[in-house]
């Protein structure tokens, strides 16, 4: 199984992970971080893959993937 | 477990103060990914701009000098006289390359300099506050022309890859987008053969990535992405405009 790390006090919350993932396996949750956004993160019941694409997409470089 | 992404080691551990889904940060992590795979980090010089790449010596763990408004080709020019071993770019945005410093850009160009530009063109003066810039596209109200711009009054938005692709210098000149993963891939393999052309010393290596600046579109970030889609690429095509062969040297 993959893994996906959000750094969430780096998040912006813009939503390019979300489109960008192909299993829509991303979304904007609920919690806040200190800037005040509302930060991304993986859906309850996600079908990641490991592919890397929302990292890669992600404009503040906050998600690393293992596989 | 194998670390399939992770941040690439020229950009340093901080964070962008870019507007969120602002494409500035893609293509920052994109030119960084580049310095590292040619292990260049120890002999790169930029010369950054004025805008909101402004920061980017904070950003970059490389070496940054500071230019004059739309000046950064003037500068990298010296630079890479002065030190011709370094690996030498500059990056810049579209008010600062297309409008002040379009005769620095063709000039060097023309001149054939060993030089690498990385152009971001996101329509707009982003960092003053969203004036109308010579690559906002017809209708686009800015705070500068708040009607729209108009081609009879305003002229048409400038296409600075094609226009570079003209002169004789030019070693290599493309266009790409970071909008989706397909394009990104396909900017990042454009923007190795950028970096490539420099390191044979073929001459000047132009790339004009499309970005979007949700704050100044007055749009969301997943608007901006599908206009960047819908209005900038029909306009603004992808694509290597001209690419001198690798035997070819100046």
């Amino acid at each position: 199984m993959p893994k996906v790390v959000f750094q969430e006090e780096r998040c912006k919350g813009c939503g390019l992970c979300v489109l960008a993932c192909p299993k829509k396996s991303i979304v904007i949750g609920d919690k806040l971080n200190n800037q005040g956004f509302t930060v991304a993160c993986l859906a309850p019941d996600d079908q990641c893959t490991g592919c890397a694409l929302c990292a890669e997409m992600c404009p503040d470089v906050v998600i690393e993937v293992w596989k | 477990m194998k670390q399939v992404f992770k941040r690439p080691n020229s950009l340093r551990d901080v964070p962008f103060h870019f507007c969120p889904g602002c494409h500035h940060g893609i293509i920052h992590r994109l030119v960084a990914e580049c310095i590292d795979a040619y292990d260049l980090r120890e002999k790169t010089v930029c010369a950054a701009s004025v805008g909101c790449s402004v920061f980017m010596y904070d950003y970059f763990d490389i070496d940054v000098c500071e230019s004059p408004h739309g000046r950064a080709a003037a500068v990298a020019t010296g630079i890479k006289r002065a030190l011709p071993e370094c690996f030498v770019f500059t990056y810049q945005g579209d008010g600062d390359l297309a409008a002040l410093g379009i005769a620095e850009g063709v000039h060097a160009a023309n001149r054939g300099e060993n030089i690498t530009i990385i152009f971001v063109n996101n329509t707009v003066y982003g960092m003053t506050g969203g004036q109308m810039a010579p690559t906002t596209m017809l209708g686009q109200a800015t705070t500068t022309s708040p009607f729209g711009r108009d081609f009879r009054r305003e002229g048409y938005p400038i296409r600075m890859a094609e226009l570079l692709s003209m002169t004789e210098g030019t070693a290599f000149s493309a266009r790409v987008a970071v909008n989706t993963p397909k394009n990104l891939m396909q900017a990042k393999k454009v923007l190795k053969k950028a970096f490539e052309v420099q390191l044979r010393n073929q001459g000047f290596s132009f790339v004009e990535f499309l970005s979007s600046c949700p704050t100044n579109w007055k749009m969301s970030a997943e608007q901006a992405n599908q206009r960047v889609h819908d209005e900038m690429i029909p306009y603004f095509p992808l694509g290597v405009f001209k690419e001198k062969s690798e035997t070819d040297i100046l």
